[in-house]
């Protein structure tokens, strides 16, 4: 028999979908981490192999989010404001491709990273690899914020995440510029088409960090209602 | 065979008929809900469905069916032509079969209770003439329709605000529902028992003083929260479930109070729509054994013990699959949200049973569903269709009217 007229006044939750979403993206891009472990000892093979997973990853992320759109009808009476939703959605997916972009140039060019660089790059990746699992750790309180109506002691939890979230990407604030100020002084004597790779990198990987401190803000709004 | 003879048999099986259609597609929407927030199986709800609807189709019937049968009629002007009302009232529900069989079939929004209304209205004023309709009744009836969706709306509204502000927004929601859910059963429970109290009994011959009724309600309602805190205490509150969802185990201890609003609203709908099948009966069975109905006309007690027969057959021969079906699609809506959407429902039909007012008790459900959302309470909604099944008025009134128009000359045709 047909879907019935009644159930169908009941969508499927986009919360649980956006939950689902964010965490193929962090899956994507918690594989930096194996992946500049790869770079850093110049096995070029596995570094591929590590980006054709990134880039399945992302792939994954695409198709979701695609989903999700197609389920968000203007029609669709939610607790936040569709467009809310679907801009938090899109900074979601922007982290996922973020790690891809990084880790494609890298692959294309076989980059191979500088010495005093190589030892400070392990920690500012992983450090901007936990900001992407604290925005996920954001997202997974969806569900709760749904069912406590976007009141009460949830919000302090979600806030509190949101702070830590704040002070991560501080952190990786202050190890790129002791990453650039290292690079800075060896830039004279490295190939300048490489070091304006290396520099763009630097950034991309930050980039990472703040894309996920975005996506806590973007949790905060939809709390300020 | 004489004409009373076919009257009485036509209006039995037609009103069987109706009773059955009723059981078979108007319980899976009130029912489905249980199932969907997994409070019950399906077996479950069809046993809670039997019983319950068919307690509330006699018990608290009478009212409406009483409306239906005599309400919307001029009975001054029903008097002058007794037979042309059996024509009428056996067309009605000829129509009212009809209507629902096709809006099934065609996945259209569908509502005995207006289809029903219409169909009187139209034979009414077509075929005895704009007088023999007593429009006063009429348009209190059609306010009550605008009414009752609002009215369950904020009471879900409330009901909703009230659970997230004692239990779930606090420091330990797991005790705070232990303690306060019961108050929810006893609420669930004293009501309906008080409102069946005033103004339901009367048709079997039970009555009694305000203290003693609200005294029979206090107990009631106690018993049924004894057996839901009994329920509660034997539930598994594993910690582990809360780790993916915090509130798990708190739904839990909701799933148990689901269950007693799912009688409640499987009773406040037998309560209202049994009228649907039998008022149009019970009118044509009157005529034809006393030639007239009055407004003081006793309703016999078994008219309504038949509705609930058929309405229970219904439900188990058939009603089985649309339970399913819309219970499989309605996965979003946890045990907190259900209960209010089911009180607040089931609480709205039943004073309207009391107060003898036909309404749509899906409408009045799907009013308790937006007050559950604008209380940001269910992650997503279709208004498109809410606007469709609020809207599908415009089409079952003038579609019962004219059908049932269509039988009533066809009826006089025959048999005038």
């Amino acid at each position: 028999m047909a879907s019935h007229y009644f159930s169908k006044i009941f969508s499927q939750s986009p919360f649980t979908a956006m939950q689902d979403h964010m965490e193929i993206a962090d899956q994507c891009v918690g594989q930096l981490v194996p992946f500049f472990k790869a770079v850093l000892k110049e096995d070029h093979p596995k570094a591929k192999e590590v980006y054709k997973e990134i880039s399945k990853l992302e792939n994954k992320a695409d198709s979701l989010k695609k989903k999700l759109r197609l389920h968000m009808p203007k029609g669709l009476f939610m607790p936040v404001a569709r467009r809310d939703l679907l801009e938090l959605l899109q900074v979601q997916d922007t982290a996922a491709n973020q790690a891809k972009d990084i880790a494609g140039i890298i692959v294309g060019r076989k980059m191979v990273f500088p010495p005093n660089v190589s030892e400070l790059i392990p920690d500012y990746v992983k450090r901007c690899v936990d900001a992407c699992k604290q925005a996920k750790k954001v997202i997974s309180e969806l569900d709760e914020l749904v069912e406590t109506g976007f009141a009460g002691k949830e919000i302090k939890i979600v806030a509190s995440f949101i702070n830590e979230l704040d002070s991560i990407e501080k952190d990786t604030d202050k190890m790129q510029i002791k990453i650039r100020a290292t690079l800075l002084k060896m830039e004279k004597n490295l190939p300048p088409v490489d070091v304006m790779f290396y520099y763009k990198i630097i950034e991309g990987i930050g980039e990472v960090a703040d894309i996920s401190q975005r996506i806590g803000s973007r949790v905060e709004l939809l709390l300020a209602k | 065979m004489d004409h009373v003879t076919i009257y009485i048999i036509l209006a039995g099986v037609l009103g069987l008929f109706m009773a059955w259609g009723i059981g078979a597609n108007d319980v899976a929407n009130a029912m489905g809900t249980p199932i969907g927030a997994k409070a019950l199986t399906i077996k479950q709800a069809v046993i809670i469905a039997a019983i319950f609807e068919f307690s509330g189709a006699f018990l608290a019937g009478g009212q409406v069916t009483s409306t239906i049968r005599k309400g919307i009629i001029d009975s001054n002007v029903a008097a002058q032509a007794p037979e042309l009302l059996i024509f009428g009232m056996l067309a009605s529900l000829m129509a009212a079969g009809i209507w629902l069989i096709v809006a099934s079939r065609a996945g259209w929004p569908v509502s005995t209770t207006h289809t029903i209304v219409g169909a009187i209205v139209g034979f009414a004023a077509v075929g005895l003439g704009v007088d023999a309709v007593s429009w006063g009744k009429v348009g209190k009836i059609v306010m009550s329709w605008v009414v009752s969706p609002v009215l369950a709306g904020a009471l879900a509204f409330f009901l909703l605000r009230s659970v997230q502000k004692l239990i779930l927004n606090t420091d330990d929601p797991i005790a705070n529902a232990k303690k306060y859910v019961p108050i929810y059963i006893f609420a669930t429970g004293f009501m309906i028992a008080l409102v069946t109290l005033f103004k339901g009994l009367k048709h079997i011959g039970l009555e009694f003083s305000d203290a003693q009724n609200y005294g029979i309600a206090v107990v009631v309602g106690l018993i049924i929260t004894g057996l839901g805190m009994f329920y509660i205490s034997k539930l598994k509150l594993d910690p582990s479930n809360d780790k993916d969802f915090q509130f798990a185990n708190v739904e839990k201890i909701f799933s148990i109070l689901m269950v007693v609003t799912a009688c409640a609203i499987a009773f406040a709908h037998g309560s209202n729509d049994v009228a649907n099948a039998v008022g149009p009966m019970a009118a044509v069975i009157s005529i034809a054994n006393e030639g007239v109905v009055t407004q003081d006309s006793p309703m016999p007690v078994w008219i309504l013990l038949v509705g609930g027969v058929g309405i229970v057959l219904g439900l188990a021969m058939y009603g089985k699959k649309v339970i399913a079906t819309v219970g499989s699609n309605i996965t979003e809506l946890t045990p907190s949200r259900g209960f209010a959407c089911l009180l607040a429902a089931s609480t709205t039909v039943v004073i309207a049973s009391g107060t003898g007012l036909p309404i749509s008790t899906t409408h009045t459900l799907v009013g308790a569903v937006l007050g559950v959302g604008l209380a940001r309470g269910i992650g997503a909604l279709n208004l498109s269709v809410v606007g469709t099944i609020f809207m599908s008025w415009i089409i079952t009134l003038p579609a019962g009217a004219l059908l049932s128009i269509f039988f009533f000359y066809f009826f006089k045709g025959i048999f005038g």
